[in-house]
């Protein structure tokens, strides 16, 4: 249970919780002090989630740090908790993310401090929940709970058509978290016909089999939610209003955590539960995937924000992670839940880093800049650094995970090209590449004309560098953003066993996970699979829950 | 293999005075900048020498030191190294590279002395020369890349150093894109290559290469050797994608002299060099090499005629002479190509060298036809700068001369060349002569065309700038005397004279290229031929540009259009821009935004759905008035409804 007797998951989980009580016995007008109560207590909730790192199993493929209370037993609803090498790193995106954003809003929120504050501790035990999650009752609840914070974020301090990106950010999640909670009260009875016990845990409905057919319908319902949240092309026109109105914090929790919950939801639920129906969806989704990355990116270069811009490029970014996630191989999956660590430093930093700008000027428009480099030297190169970053410049962190996307989609290719002549494959992995080029197109364009070319507008004659608050921030996301891209392998280490668990999860042949089921019926077996081999053991009834 | 561990300090050196000058060259006074940056790339250097001579410690056959420095990516069965390699071919590369590197950075404490931004030029300087390293050093293809696009990246930085200027700071950002269009290419050979190979490290290929080269697929190594050309097209500027490297002069010229002359344009050539025997298992590959590279260096050479920068001049000749390189490495002779490599690096440098003291001199006027008479003001120059260019004409007993017709030749001699290749070669030559000679001929000779105020300030630049210059112009005349083709070197008494040759052998020695096998006197008449046609260039440059200056006017005006393509470069950047740049902008704008995402998706489909939902429940409220009367009414027409229903089923 927990970490040596501590329920360490729940502290780091519910700790902002209490945060927000705290702040809540604050006077409103002490905005300071409120914000300072906010980055401390969601600074110690860091510290503490550091234990994680340093007591994970690095090649254990199991949930960690579990904890198991019932909560409404008899239905099957458990407060169930864990982490593994999936969940790990998001979770500490997280933890790390959250007072990063706070600190961000000193001088940006001015009003309602109290709010925010409360909304944005919220927000980060939702978040973390929904990571940690290993009942899907549990893992519904804080999914669900993790729109309020945002949609009012983005409907109190956004901009100017905050309102109306807060409800479309409302509505289209929301359309698709009802499919989805239909689809898993169908896995519910599903498990109750097949088991004769009601149960939302993560480990039990494994064993339930479907036919093809409802697996399809499943995953529609489940890959909808998620591909909403990811946000995949068609699925997506939410994300650049959402990340246009919503204030510099708003946008680097959406972009930085928030989206993905989309690919995490995949990689957790909707792959390992549905194999058959994934496999079979696999290249439509790569396609999407594919056509998301070139979209993004060609979209991306045509906007006259900067924020707009980014906001696309996060499509392209996105269409990365889930091609590498549909490779279904070690490489594919890392790279994929890579690029999700990725894209939240480098396009949270991005996000931040036009919130300087913004909070200068007021205005994120393209036109408006132009040779900044000369006023703002510091600002320019952390810029310059960030850019690179994500156009995946190798030496930092969008390369290696980039590269291992290119590979596990290759690699999948190729293992269809030697099995059925699939083409189509190959033609994604030679598509997603020009990714390269796309990415460089835009993000370089952009930076030129903010940053390049002589200083014309006379209200950025005088513009302050980035202060010693900035800068903290701006350091603290270039340590990741190098480190990850110079010795990745902190990373890879502690994913690997955990991924290699969900492939052969996904893999299963159409035989074993039919007889899986007859086998499950006869109730007394559960399957775990090792390695790629399928390997059966019997262990009685009821064990481990 | 034996492991050689100081390797590492090679790269390391410059990172360091990297992060010294870019975090705090703001405030460091200038002296100190440019010490810190000397003293790590001449540390560099240093270490190379010493790397080099324990190299050559070891018995030939055996010369693979490598360096294990740390596991970078390990993942499954993919495991991809920090590990650096030193083999004959990347001792050659990392001495010049580091050699030359040292030499500029001294030189650009002259050049830019006066420049507000001094400490960044150092700072990118020695970022260039830690990812040229690394990109010489890497002992795997993933690691070799991680240089590449170092690389790529100093040389946008320092294209568009002067950044207020749009069109430097677009030239930085055309380089960069241009480069990632090649490195595109580049990736999908690396991905190929770990599929057939299973592995990416140089060493273990060629093994594999050696002992099971036969059973692997031909078009599966052929695919992978074009892809990996692609890439080389970017960054070593050879037909689609040498656009850049023209408008790259932006930067400031010991830029053009170590970034794209000297070392990484060359890199193209290295990284063939490095998979010589994959190349040499696809011959399909090697004839595009060829035929690209003659293409180049043919088109290259003639649109140096007509331009008046003169460092544009130069770019087109070092776009030309990297055609010469990939020409050899093409017809499988990759010694004579990385020899022209070497040899190109110490008079293209210093032809830049040259170049920037003329342009220093002249208070940054660039144009030729502002120049002329700058013999007698800037006497080391000019002859420093004349020594370059009887070299990169070929003219014996300079160092160009030899690499040269060692190319010249093998493309003729050579299984996988041809006499066409060889006739390319020689009328290159002769093209390139003439053009070098019109630029010294309107540099330094004749009347002085300069505005007055400029011609007051004509002086020779200071020591700092000039000695390396000697330097480089002493290693333009000796540096061929290290890989003398037999046939002379009988002449001289002197056995084994190809001892550059030598020395490389065992890097190329599996992948046995046949050349056939032609008489001395044969040997001679064609060294004749390409030696006499640079003299006719010669010649031809002397006539128009000295005796009959009015001359070129006239003929200029006598073919026009032909004229006017080639001064305007083929129109190659306008087809570029109207085949490509404009339509995909206009795509992405009309089509995939305003129509597709913000009509289509966006408008039809989501707030459509929610208009839909408005309008529905928009008439579906007019019966929730909370009139009772229409209550009643539908009520009573409900029950009619139902009745007759019932009455009538």
């Amino acid at each position: 249970m927990g970490w040596k007797g501590l329920p360490l998951i729940s502290i780091v989980t519910f700790l902002p919780v209490i945060g927000a009580l705290i702040v809540l016995f604050i006077d409103k007008n002490e905005g300071k002090l409120i914000k300072t109560t906010g980055i401390i207590v969601t600074s110690i909730d860091f510290l503490i989630s550091l234990i994680f790192f340093f007591a994970f199993k690095a090649y254990s493929p199991d949930f960690q740090f579990v904890e198991k209370l019932p909560w409404i037993a008899s239905w099957g609803v458990n407060y169930y908790v864990g982490i593994d090498g999936i969940s790990l790193f998001l979770v500490l995106l997280t933890t790390f993310l959250t007072p990063i954003t706070i600190l961000s809003a000193w001088k940006a929120i001015e009003e309602k401090e109290k709010e925010f504050v409360i909304f944005m501790l919220l927000l980060e035990t939702a978040m973390l929940g929904a990571f940690v999650a290993l009942n899907l009752v549990l893992f519904y609840v804080f999914w669900e709970l993790m729109l309020i914070p945002m949609y009012f974020i983005i409907g109190i301090w956004g901009g100017e058509r905050r309102i109306y990106a807060a409800v479309k950010f409302f509505i289209y999640t929301a359309v698709g978290s009802l499919l989805m909670l239909i689809a898993i009260l169908y896995i519910y009875y599903a498990h109750y016909k097949q088991f004769g016990f009601y149960s939302f845990d993560y480990e039990d409905l494994f064993r339930v089999v479907f036919t093809f057919k409802e697996q399809l319908l499943l995953f529609a319902a489940f890959g909808l939610a998620f591909a909403i949240k990811v946000p995949m092309f068609p699925f997506h026109t939410w994300l650049p209003d959402a990340h246009v109105e919503a204030p510099t914090a708003g946008s680097v929790i959406l972009a930085g955590i928030l989206l993905k919950m989309g690919t995490y939801g995949f990689l957790r639920f909707a792959m390992p539960l549905f194999p058959l129906a994934t496999r079979a969806a696999a290249p439509y989704i790569m396609a999407l995937a594919v056509v998301g990355i070139i979209y993004g990116a060609l979209v991306a270069m045509v906007q006259k924000d900067v924020k707009k811009l980014i906001a696309y490029s996060s499509i392209s970014h996105l269409g990365y992670v889930m091609l590498g996630l549909f490779a279904f191989n070690l490489q594919g999956i890392q790279g994929g839940l890579l690029q999700m660590i990725n894209h939240g430093l480098s396009t949270g930093a991005l996000f931040l880093l036009v919130g300087v700008i913004y909070e200068r000027r007021h205005t994120r428009l393209i036109s408006e800049f132009g040779g900044l480099a000369k006023v703002m030297p510091w600002y320019a190169a952390v810029f310059m650094i960030v850019t690179l970053s994500s156009i995946g410049l190798p030496g930092l962190n969008g390369f290696v995970g980039e590269f291992l996307v290119l590979v596990g989609a290759y690699k999948a290719a190729f293992a269809e090209y030697l099995k059925d002549l699939h083409v189509g494959h190959f033609t994604f992995v030679v598509l997603a590449a020009t990714g390269m080029i796309w990415g460089a197109v835009y993000m370089l364009w952009m930076y030129q004309r903010v940053f390049f070319n002589k200083l014309t507008n006379p209200k950025n004659f005088k513009l302050p560098d980035l202060n010693l608050r900035e800068a903290v921030i701006f350091v603290l996301l270039l340590i990741f953003i190098v480190w990850i891209g110079v010795y990745p392998n902190t990373f890879l280490s502690r994913t690997e066993a955990s991924i290699n668990k969900t492939i052969n999860r996904v893999m299963i042949s159409k035989e074993a996970y039919f007889n899986r089921g007859r086998a499950m019926n006869a109730s007394t077996i559960r399957i775990t699979e090792v390695e790629r081999g399928l390997i059966v053991e019997k262990v009685p009834m009821g064990e481990g829950r | 293999m034996n492991n050689i561990y100081y390797l590492w300090l090679i790269p390391f050196f410059p990172l360091v005075g990297f992060i010294i000058n870019g975090l705090f060259g703001k405030k460091l006074p200038k002296p100190v900048i440019h010490w810190v940056a000397n003293v790590a790339v001449w540390s560099s250097f240093t270490v190379a020498v010493i790397a080099f001579f324990d190299l050559l410690k070891v018995v030939p056959g055996q010369r693979i030191l490598v360096d294990p420095v740390y596991r970078w990516i390990f993942t499954g069965g993919l495991a991809i190294d920090i590990k650096f390699l030193l083999d004959p071919l990347s001792a050659v590369m990392i001495l010049v590279v580091t050699g030359v590197g040292a030499l500029i950075h001294v030189y650009s404490i002259g050049y830019m002395h006066d420049d507000p931004s001094y400490y960044r030029y150092f700072a990118y300087l020695n970022l260039f020369i830690f990812s040229m390293s690394i990109l010489v050093l890497a002992s795997n293809i993933v690691l070799m890349f991680v240089g590449w696009e170092g690389v790529g990246l100093c040389s946008y930085l320092l294209i568009g150093f002067w950044f207020e200027d749009e069109e430097k700071a677009y030239a930085g950002r055309k380089a960069f894109i241009t480069n990632r269009i090649g490195d595109f290419g580049f990736i999908l050979g690396i991905l190929l290559m770990l599929v057939i190979f299973k592995t990416l490290d140089f060493v273990e290929i060629n093994k594999i290469l050696i002992y099971h080269g036969e059973t692997l697929s031909v078009t599966a190594l052929t695919l992978i050797a074009i892809f990996l050309f692609i890439g080389a097209t970017g960054k070593s500027a050879q037909i689609p994608l040498y656009v850049w490297l023209p408008d790259a002069m932006a930067g400031p010229t010991p830029v053009s002299a170590l970034i794209h002359a000297a070392t990484m344009v060359t890199a193209g050539v290295y990284m063939i060099g490095r998979l010589n025997l994959l190349y040499a298992h696809a011959p399909v590959a090697m004839a595009i090499v060829a035929a690209v590279a003659g293409a180049t260096a043919f088109f290259a050479a003639t649109m140096a005629i007509t331009q008046n920068d003169i460092k544009k001049v130069l770019a087109y000749s070092t776009v030309s002479q990297l055609g010469y390189m990939f020409m050899a490495m093409g017809v499988g002779a990759f010694a004579a190509g990385i020899f022209h490599l070497m040899t190109h690096a110490f008079f293209k440098a210093l032809l830049f060298l040259g170049s920037g003291s003329v342009i220093h001199a002249m208070s940054g006027i660039q144009d030729m036809r502002q120049m002329g008479g700058l013999k007698k003001y800037m006497p080391v120059t000019y002859w420093t700068f004349l020594t370059a260019t009887l070299a990169i004409s070929g003219i014996p007993p300079f160092a160009g001369f030899f690499s040269k017709d060692e190319i010249i030749w093998s493309s003729f001699a050579s299984s996988r060349g041809g006499v066409v290749l060889w006739a390319i070669g020689v009328i290159t030559a002769i093209i390139t002569a003439f053009y070098m000679f019109r630029l010294v001929y309107m540099t330094f000779h004749g009347e002085n065309r300069s505005p007055e105020e400029v011609k007051h300030h004509i002086h020779e630049s200071p020591a700092v700038m000039t000695i390396p210059m000697v330097i480089l112009a002493i290693l333009s005349v000796i540096g061929g005397w290290v890989g003398v083709s037999p046939v002379i070197g009988k002449l001289f008494g002197v056995e084994n004279s190809n001892i550059f040759e030598e020395f490389l052998h065992p890097v190329f020695a599996h992948a046995h290229i046949h050349f056939h096998h032609y008489s001395e006197a044969t040997e001679w008449w064609f060294m004749a031929i390409s030696v006499g046609g640079a003299l006719l260039g010669i010649l031809i440059a002397f006539y128009l540009y000295i005796k009959r200056t009015d001359l070129p006017r006239k003929i200029a005006l006598k073919v026009w259009p032909l004229y006017k393509l080639l001064f305007n470069k083929y129109y190659v950047d306008e087809i570029y821009y109207y085949l490509f740049i404009h339509p995909i902008y206009l795509i992405s704008l009309l089509f995939l935004w305003r129509f597709t995402d913000v009509y289509v998706i966006d408008g039809v489909g989501v707030n459509g759905s929610a208009k839909s939902v408005r309008f529905t429940s928009r008439i579906l409220k007019y019966w929730q008035n909370g009139d009772a009367q229409v209550y009643i009414f539908s009520f009573v027409l409900g029950v009619v409804l139902v009745l007759g229903y019932l009455l009538l089923a």
